[in-house]
């Protein structure tokens, strides 16, 4: 079997302008999205109470939530995973005692309904939550320039910032479709555009490897020729991969429960949209950048007097 | 070109082997088991009481599984859940004659139910996080101010007795927020003093000051006191949780440091957080003070039912409705304590609470007796930051010896609770409760099922994929993402490190991502087909190219994921240790597990014709 039959070099980069303002576009979607309507953040951000109770038939969210608002509970209350699960989420208030909050709410709710049991509690303070929003920008940072360093190291500085300036711009995506949908955003949704930062990194570094080698392999091909050459062979492996990797998330997010949702929704957009841009992104990026045979040249020419000092 | 030498096929089967062998106890799943700990240290877990757990279930009826003994307990296996409750109330009995005082803690327990040659050589199931298991865990933050404040009030008691020893008349020693300050009549005085406090307390620092009135020393702790103070608090509270678990009675409890300033405790199993939650926030400690009978007339205590309290005291109602002043000196507190037991008055037959000075403590309390015969002393219990005042009687006498009994309108239930709270040890700083997760156990089972499942189903269609892609080399491919898994999971077990469900979720993602070396490695073996080669080079080239690939892709991919275990807590952290254990496992089963079974099927051949890799003649 095999999917594509791709005998002539496709000229990606003929069309790198129009590739980029789709990114602009979208990037700038994103971050007005994200500007205007801002992320919903989970209680593991923002502090608070969460519980989930699991009823034995459907829940009547709208008789919990007068019940809750009458006895002076600030709460929301909505549906979660079936009918019959409920997540109460209620906010940090200043008199409310947070050790004996959810016991209260607990017994509220028992004398309501009798099957009324409580799955799962989660209180967060107001500190832990401004801890880990900092610690989750200083991962993101420390993430960024450790893939830049290592790819400039391994190839060149271009390299590094083409290719994390095409997959912060992902990372952007996907935190804009989160503020766009007010989805959830939640610990394992940063661990996942975390990963899938790492990941579509990827991406740009088997084209930029191919790339590489090109350069040394034809001499006479210009730099846009070596660029599409490498694309268009690498174009195959891309669509493989990245619909295997696919494939798991999205039977994550059809088999993994609603604990997993949010996390294997922000892989699935993260893995979509990292395929574009770390090909049809940071490769024309590079080209913008000029990158040139010369400095691979040179390179191999340092590197040979460092292994002859080495011997001596 | 495409041969193994042995020892390297060897290698790899050996890698297999071992990880089959670790991965095994996951399958056995976990049986109903009582543990049986002591919670006093001076009394061993031995082979004696093994003894004695086995003859009482023996002479009533239970059938074990299996006993087993290890340095800190002796766990007994059960057939279910029934015999397992059974057994707990037997051994309970049997071990603990003395209910009130018990030497040890028998919890319910589960224990995994693999053979024991398995366990006996480390392997152990994976270690579920509580997400999966179902339990409590907290995270409490001590406060450190808190800490220090309670240090310099001792600080002051112990200056107001240096003073005193070395006749130096001082105006007065009060605690200011973090510092204290002691007036002097006069400046010679004040240097006086601070020659013996120099020479007494090189933890404090000292300035000068004058307002006019009186000369002034304003201490305050040094920065290495400071920071030894608030280590010893954290130690000391991270103790005191130790002791009050003990008495709830949880199987395997963690009490871990976090940070400079929080304590992590997590509970597998317990259900009854309310419990929890009391026995860990209360935060009872004792206080014998003097009650300032000389400011104690009407006049004053009105005032400071109003909210004038007069300098120097503190004002308290007592049970029975009485109204007291209570000086804010410390004479003696509950560290001083070595035991505490609920009881009763001997001679008026009300509730007490028994207790036991250590030395000093002993001998300090003598003292004070003796010194202040006719007078009243007040001893208070704090409870929560509030102090209540639990009896004041008037001293009769010396009271040598170091026992006193504390009783004053306090029910059985309370004595029992005051004695266990003053057991389990006072905590040297108050500590708050900043995160709660509460899993219950039906929600912890649901999350491994849809977890495991969300995994099965992608990896069957990976597996399915890419054997109709890749045909014979796909195969191989999943030969080699299936080993992936198994040495995934054996690290884990080995490791033990906490599996959680974003630790399931990274499991998912990272077969997914593996593929991508096999991927890229068949892809270049087709390419290098079209361009000529022969086959056996073919293979050769392919896997040599995309190694070069396959390293870099990961080593970014393992950037971004150690960056998640240095800076993530919790979920995050659960995810990021089993993405960087699968990107290390994936590089070595994509390339060298997979090229050794390409190696065997195709390498030893003399003439290879073709391999099964798909359409590779189009161009």
């Amino acid at each position: 079997m095999e999917f594509f039959k791709i005998r002539r070099v496709i000229p990606f980069m003929r069309y790198a302008l129009a590739f980029n303002i789709i990114s602009i576009a979208t990037f700038i979607a994103a971050v007005a999205f994200i500007a205007i309507r801002g992320l919903n953040f989970s209680i593991e951000f923002t502090g608070g109470t969460l519980m989930e109770v699991s009823y034995a038939q459907a829940a009547n969210v709208e008789s919990i939530r007068t019940t809750l608002a009458g006895a002076g509970f600030k709460a929301e209350v909505q549906n979660f995973g079936s009918s019959r699960d409920v997540l109460v989420r209620m906010p940090i208030e200043k008199d409310q005692s947070t050790a004996m909050l959810s016991q209260r709410v607990e017994a509220l709710l028992r004398a309501v309904d009798k099957s009324a049991e409580v799955r799962r509690i989660e209180f967060v303070g107001p500190q832990i939550g401004e801890e880990l929003a900092e610690y989750g920008a200083l991962a993101l940072l420390v993430t960024a320039l450790g893939i830049v360093a290592y790819l400039a190291l391994r190839f060149e500085w271009k390299f590094g910032l083409a290719a994390i300036i095409a997959n912060l711009h992902d990372v952007i995506i996907i935190i804009g479709f989160f503020a766009a949908f007010q989805w959830e955003f939640s610990l394992p949704v940063l661990a996942a555009v975390l990963a899938i930062l790492g990941y579509s990194v990827n991406e740009s570094v088997v084209v930029f490897d191919r790339v590489r080698e090109n350069f040394r392999k034809q001499r006479r091909a210009s730099v846009t020729e070596i660029i599409d050459g490498a694309i268009t062979a690498n174009i195959s492996r891309t669509i493989i991969t990245h619909g295997s990797t696919q494939i798991m998330a999205l039977t994550m997010l059809m088999f993994g429960g609603p604990a997993l949702y949010y996390f294997a929704l922000a892989l699935t957009i993260g893995i979509l949209f990292g395929i574009y841009s770390s090909v049809f992104v940071a490769s024309p990026l590079l080209m913008w950048l000029r990158v040139s045979r010369a400095q691979f040249v040179r390179e191999r020419k340092s590197r040979r007097d460092e292994n002859e000092g080495a011997v001596v | 070109m495409n041969r193994f030498p042995v020892w390297k096929y060897a290698l790899i089967g050996l890698c297999i082997l071992v990880a089959f062998v670790y991965t095994i106890p996951n399958f056995f799943g976990e049986s109903p088991a009582v543990q049986v700990s002591s919670i006093k240290a001076t009394l061993k877990v031995d082979s004696a009481l093994l003894e004695k757990v086995e003859g009482a279930l023996k002479a009533a009826g239970i059938t074990t599984t299996g006993v087993l003994l290890d340095p800190n307990s002796v766990r007994v296996r059960l057939a279910d859940t029934d015999a397992q409750l059974k057994a707990k109330d037997i051994i309970d009995k049997t071990v603990n004659p003395d209910a009130g005082n018990p030497s040890y803690i028998v919890a319910l327990n589960l224990l995994s139910a693999s053979p024991s040659w398995l366990t006996a050589i480390g392997a152990l199931p994976m270690y579920l996080g509580l997400d999966l298991r179902g339990g409590v865990h907290f995270l409490l933050q001590v406060d450190m101010e808190g800490a220090v404040t309670k240090r310099l009030e001792s600080i002051a008691g112990d200056l107001r007795t240096l003073l005193r020893e070395k006749r130096i008349r001082h105006g007065g020693i009060q605690r200011e927020g973090q510092t204290l300050r002691m007036r002097f009549r006069d400046a010679a005085e004040r240097d006086q003093a601070r020659a013996q406090i120099l020479a007494g307390f090189p933890d404090l620092a000292l300035v000068e000051r004058d307002d006019g009135q009186s000369a002034q020393l304003v201490a305050t702790l040094k920065p290495q006191a400071l920071k030894r103070t608030q280590e010893y608090a954290l130690k000391q509270n991270i103790t005191t949780l130790h002791n009050r678990i003990n008495e709830l009675g949880v199987a395997e409890p963690i009490i871990q440091q976090q940070g400079a300033d929080r304590v992590v405790v997590q509970l597998p199993g317990v259900q009854d957080t309310a419990k929890a939650k009391d026995i860990l926030g209360r935060t009872a400690s004792l206080e014998v003070r003097m009650v300032d009978e000389e400011k104690m007339n009407a006049e004053n205590l009105a005032r400071a039912k109003a909210g004038e309290v007069p300098f120097g005291t503190e004002y308290f109602v007592e049970r029975n409705g009485a109204p007291l002043l209570v000086k804010k000196q410390v004479v003696l507190t509950g560290d001083r304590l070595t035991d505490a037991q609920p009881g009763f008055d001997p001679q008026t037959n009300e509730p007490a609470v028994h207790l036991t000075l250590d030395g000093p403590g002993a001998r300090i309390f003598r003292d004070v007796t003796r010194e202040n015969v006719g007078k009243r002393m007040a001893i208070l219990l704090i409870e929560k930051g509030k102090a209540e005042v639990i009896t004041a009687p008037v001293i009769r006498g010396e009271i040598g010896g170091g026992r006193v009994q504390i009783s004053g309108a306090m029910t059985t239930t309370e004595a029992n609770d005051i004695a266990l709270l003053l057991r389990a040890g006072s905590l040297a700083a108050p500590m708050e409760i900043v995160e709660e997760r509460t899993v219950g156990p039906s929600l912890g089972r649901d999350n491994i099922d849809k977890g495991f499942n969300a995994t099965r189903w992608g990896f069957f269609a990976i597996v399915a994929f890419m054997s109709a892609y890749y045909l014979l080399f796909g195969v191989i491919s999943s030969v080699a993402l299936a080993c992936n898994l198994l040495f995934l999971i054996a690290l884990l077990s080995l490791l033990q490190a906490t599996l959680t469900l974003p630790g399931i979720a990274a499991i998912a993602l990272t077969l997914g991502m593996a593929i991508d070396a096999n991927v890229l490695i068949n892809e270049r073996i087709r390419e290098e087909m079209r361009g000529g080669s022969t086959p056996q080079a073919a293979i050769a080239a392919g896997y040599e190219r995309a190694w070069g690939t396959i390293l870099d892709s990961n080593l970014t991919t393992l950037i971004a994921g150690i960056a998640l275990l240095i800076f993530g807590q919790g979920a995050v952290r659960g995810f990021a240790v089993v993405h960087c254990l699968g990107i290390m496992t994936s590089m070595f089963s994509a390339v060298t597990v997979s090229r050794g079974i390409v190696n065997l099927v195709y390498g030893h051949r003399r003439r290879v014709a073709k391999i099964s890799i798909g359409n590779t003649a189009w161009k």
